[in-house]
C-alpha cells in the first residue's frame, strides 16, 4: 500500500512539474529553435550536392531514355503488319542451362521478338520439352521435333524462324536488316553457306540459320509426306538436304561489299591479319571464297559460334554499348544508293 | 501568457545555440562537403560533359572545339615487345592526330624516336620533353604503352570542354600512401599547361631528379606524380557523366568476368562505361579484335545523335 501511494505521489509530482506551462513552452521552444536552425543551415549550404544529385539523376534518366529510344526504334519497325518478325529457338539441354543458356537469355535473347528454349525436359527456365533424348546423335531429331512444334503452336507469331545453339551469339537487328529486304512467303533459307555434301550447299548449324515461313511449311510437309527423312544425325547437313529436296533456296547473306554476316567461329578466327595463305581448316567448307583479316566480316554481323558465358557479355558490350563517340563509320550502306552495280560478290 | 511566451523564446534560443554548437563541432555537418572547386583542382575526378551541357553550346562553338581538339600520342615502346608495337601502329594509334613512338633502343623492324635510354623514368622524361617541343598546335597529350588500347574519340569527348591552358593530369588515379598518381598502364592524359609545368620542373634536380632517388626507386608513373605535385598539378580520375571510370588497367574480358560475379543480373551495365577510353593488358590479337569491336561491330539502325563528328583516319582499312 505504502509503495503504491508513494509512487503515486511521485508520479503526481512529476506530472505537476511537467505540466507547468513554462516548462512545456520552453521545451517546445527548444525543439523548434533546434529544428529551424538545422533546416536553415542545410538549405543554405547543401545547395551544391543537392543540385548535383538532381543533375546526375537527370543524366541517368536521359541516358536510359536514349538507350531505350534506340532499342524501341527497332521494335517500332515491327508494328506495321508486313514487318519482319523473328522467332528464335535455342537448341539446348538441361546440362547447359546454367553455364550457357542463361547468358544467352540475358544478352541477345532479349532482342528476339519471341524466343523458345528447346530441350529434352520441361523446366521453369522456361524450356520446351521435345520428346527426344540428349546427345549429339539426337540433334537432328531435336531439330525436326522443334520445327514441328513451332509449326504447330507458334506459326503465326513470326514470319522468320531462327535456329541457334546455346553457344551462338546473334545480333537480331542485323538479321532483321537482311530479312526486311526478303519475302517470307518465298521458300528461303539463310546462314553461313557450306559447300560439301549437298549440291546447293547447306547452312552451318552453329552459326545459326533462318527459315522463312514458307520454308518452315515445306520442311514440315517434307516429313509428313516422307520426302524428308532422318537419314543422318548431322543436323545441319541433313536439314540442308531436306531444303534442297523441298526446293527451298539458299540466300547469299554477304553484305554489299562481299563480307560475311553469319560466322561459324568466333571473331578472332577471321579478323586477325594473315599473310596470303591456302584456306585454313576452319574455312575449308565455305561456299563463297572467304576473306581473312578486316575484310572477313561485315560491320553488321549477324552471328558468331563457340561463344561461351563471358564472351556473350563481351560481344553484347561491343555491339550495344562500347562505341567511339561521334565516329562517322566508313560503311554506311543506306547512303550508297548509286553503288548497287559495284558489288564485290565473287563466288 | 507573457511568461509562457518568454519561456518559449528562451527555449528557442537555447535550441538554436545547441544546433550551432553541434554543427561547429562537426558531429553533423551540413556545411562541409560543398565547397565549390571551380578555380582549384583539388577535387579528384574529372567528368565528361553531359549531353545537356553540350547542348547549351552553340553549333559554331562546338565546331570550334571539335576542330581545335587534337591529341598527341606518346607511345613508349621497346624492341622486346615488337609485336605490341606493330599492333599499336596498326590499330588505335591511327586515331591520334599525331602519334610518336619513343623507344629505349632502335629496332631495325620499326621506326621510332630512339631515346637510347634503358631507365624507364629517364626515358619518360625525354619523351615528354620531346613531345612538348614538337607539339605545334596540339594541346592534349596522351601517354601509353603499346598493349593498352585507347579510343581517342572518347578521350576527346572527355576533355572537350576542359581548357588545356589549365593544368590537367588525368587517367585512372590511384593512391599509394600519401601520393595520388595516374597509372601508366591505363594511359595518362596531360593538358598543355600540365606538360609545360612538368618540362620546367625537370630542370630542378632537387624536386624532380632525373635518375630518381637512389635509396628507393619509384616507378615512372609515381615519379611523374611527384614532379607534377611540386608544380601544383594533381592526379584526377577520368570518369563519365555517371561517375564510372573511363581508364581501365584490365582487359574487357577480365572486367566482364568480375562483373559476372558481382552483378550477375546486370553484367554489362555493371561493368564498363559505354564511352570508355582505355583497356590494358591486351594481347596483340585481342587488340585487332577490339579494333573491329569498337569501330565496326554495331546493330543496324541505332543512332546515338552525338553532337560531334570524328572522321575515320585516311589510309586505314580496319576501322
Amino acid at each position: 500500500m505504502k509503495t503504491v501511494s508513494s509512487s503515486l505521489v511521485e508520479l503526481d509530482f512529476i506530472r505537476s512539474f511537467i505540466m507547468r506551462p513554462k516548462c512545456v513552452t520552453f521545451t517546445i521552444g527548444l525543439i523548434f529553435g533546434y529544428l529551424s536552425l538545422r533546416l536553415l543551415l542545410t538549405s543554405m549550404f547543401s545547395v551544391e550536392p543537392v543540385s548535383d544529385l538532381v543533375r546526375n539523376e537527370k543524366n541517368r534518366l536521359h541516358a536510359y531514355k536514349v538507350h531505350t529510344e534506340a532499342s524501341q526504334k527497332n521494335n517500332s519497325a515491327v508494328n506495321p503488319p508486313n514487318a519482319t518478325r523473328i522467332l528464335c529457338w535455342i537448341m539446348t539441354g538441361p546440362r547447359n542451362l546454367e553455364s550457357r543458356t542463361k547468358h544467352v537469355k540475358q544478352t541477345w535473347g532479349k532482342h528476339c521478338h519471341h524466343i523458345l528454349y528447346m530441350s529434352s525436359e520441361k523446366t521453369d527456365f522456361p524450356t520446351v520439352e521435345l520428346n527426344v533424348s540428349e546427345g549429339r546423335e539426337n540433334l537432328y531429331w531435336k531439330t525436326i521435333r522443334a520445327f514441328q512444334y513451332i509449326h504447330q503452336h507458334h506459326q503465326d507469331k513470326a514470319n522468320w524462324f531462327l535456329k541457334a545453339d546455346d553457344d551462338t551469339f546473334v545480333v537480331i537487328e542485323n538479321l532483321q536488316y537482311i530479312l526486311s529486304k526478303l519475302d517470307p512467303e518465298k521458300p528461303l533459307y539463310l546462314g553461313r553457306r557450306f559447300k560439301p555434301f549437298i549440291s546447293q550447299g547447306y547452312m552451318s548449324g552453329g552459326a545459326g540459320y533462318v527459315l522463312s515461313k514458307e520454308a518452315l511449311r515445306r520442311f514440315v510437309k517434307g516429313f509428313q509426306t516422307g520426302q524428308c527423312t532422318h537419314f543422318s544425325t548431322i543436323e545441319d547437313m541433313a536439314l540442308g538436304k531436306c531444303m534442297e529436296t523441298m526446293k527451298v533456296e539458299p540466300v547469299d547473306t554477304r553484305d554489299v561489299k562481299g563480307r560475311q554476316t553469319f560466322h561459324a567461329f568466333p571473331l578472332d578466327h577471321y579478323v586477325i591479319r594473315q599473310q596470303p595463305r591456302p584456306r585454313p581448316w576452319h574455312m575449308i567448307y565455305d561456299y563463297y571464297v572467304p576473306n581473312e583479316g578486316p575484310n572477313c566480316c561485315s560491320d553488321f554481323i549477324v552471328s558468331f559460334h563457340y561463344i561461351y558465358a563471358v564472351q556473350q557479355y563481351v560481344l553484347d558490350y561491343f555491339t550495344y554499348h562500347l562505341r567511339p563517340y561521334g565516329y562517322l563509320h566508313r560503311f554506311r550502306p543506306d547512303e550508297i544508293v548509286e553503288d548497287n552495280n559495284k558489288t564485290n560478290k565473287g563466288g | 501568457m507573457l511568461s509562457e511566451g518568454g519561456s518559449f523564446m528562451k527555449g528557442m534560443v537555447m535550441g538554436g545555440l545547441f544546433c550551432l554548437v553541434l554543427s561547429l563541432l562537426g558531429s553533423f555537418s551540413p556545411v562541409t562537403e560543398s565547397r565549390t572547386d571551380d578555380n582549384h583542382h583539388h577535387h579528384h575526378h574529372v567528368k565528361a560533359a553531359s549531353k545537356d551541357e553540350l547542348q547549351q553550346l552553340s553549333d559554331s562553338r562546338l565546331q570550334e572545339l571539335n576542330n581545335q581538339l587534337q591529341v598527341y600520342c606518346v607511345v613508349m615502346v621497346q624492341p622486346k615487345s615488337l609485336v605490341y608495337w606493330a599492333t599499336a601502329l596498326d590499330t588505335w594509334t591511327k586515331h591520334c592526330d599525331k602519334a610518336e613512338f619513343y623507344t629505349s633502343e632502335a629496332s631495325k623492324a620499326l621506326e621510332a624516336i630512339d631515346l637510347n635510354e634503358k631507365d624507364d623514368w629517364a626515358r619518360l622524361r625525354k619523351a615528354l620533353k620531346h613531345a612538348y617541343e614538337n607539339a605545334g598546335d596540339i594541346r592534349w597529350f596522351f601517354v601509353a604503352q603499346p598493349n593498352t588500347f585507347a579510343i581517342i574519340e572518347n578521350l576527346k569527348y572527355l576533355v572537350l570542354t576542359k581548357d588545356p591552358e589549365q593544368p590537367f593530369y588525368l587517367g585512372k588515379s590511384v593512391k599509394s600512401g600519401e601520393l595520388e598518381y595516374v597509372e601508366l598502364n591505363s594511359g595518362i592524359v596531360l593538358s598543355y599547361e600540365a606538360l609545360k609545368r612538368l618540362v620546367n620542373v625537370f630542370q630542378d634536380e632537387d624536386k624532380c631528379p632525373e635518375r630518381g632517388r637512389q635509396l628507393w626507386k619509384l616507378s615512372d608513373d609515381k615519379q611523374l606524380a611527384v614532379c607534377l605535385k611540386f608544380t601544383g598539378v594533381f592526379a584526377e580520375n577520368g570518369e563519365d557523366v555517371h561517375g564510372k571510370g573511363l581508364f581501365n588497367s584490365k582487359t574487357v574480358d577480365s572486367l566482364i568476368s568480375e562483373s559476372m560475379k558481382q552483378n550477375p543480373s546486370n553484367v554489362v551495365e555493371g561493368c564498363c562505361s559505354d564511352l570508355a577510353v582505355t583497356f590494358s593488358g591486351l594481347s596483340a590479337n585481342q587488340m585487332q579484335v577490339m579494333m573491329f569491336g569498337v569501330y565496326r561491330l554495331r546493330p543496324y539502325g541505332h543512332d546515338f545523335h552525338d553532337l560531334l563528328t570524328f572522321f575515320p583516319p585516311k589510309g586505314s582499312d580496319n576501322d
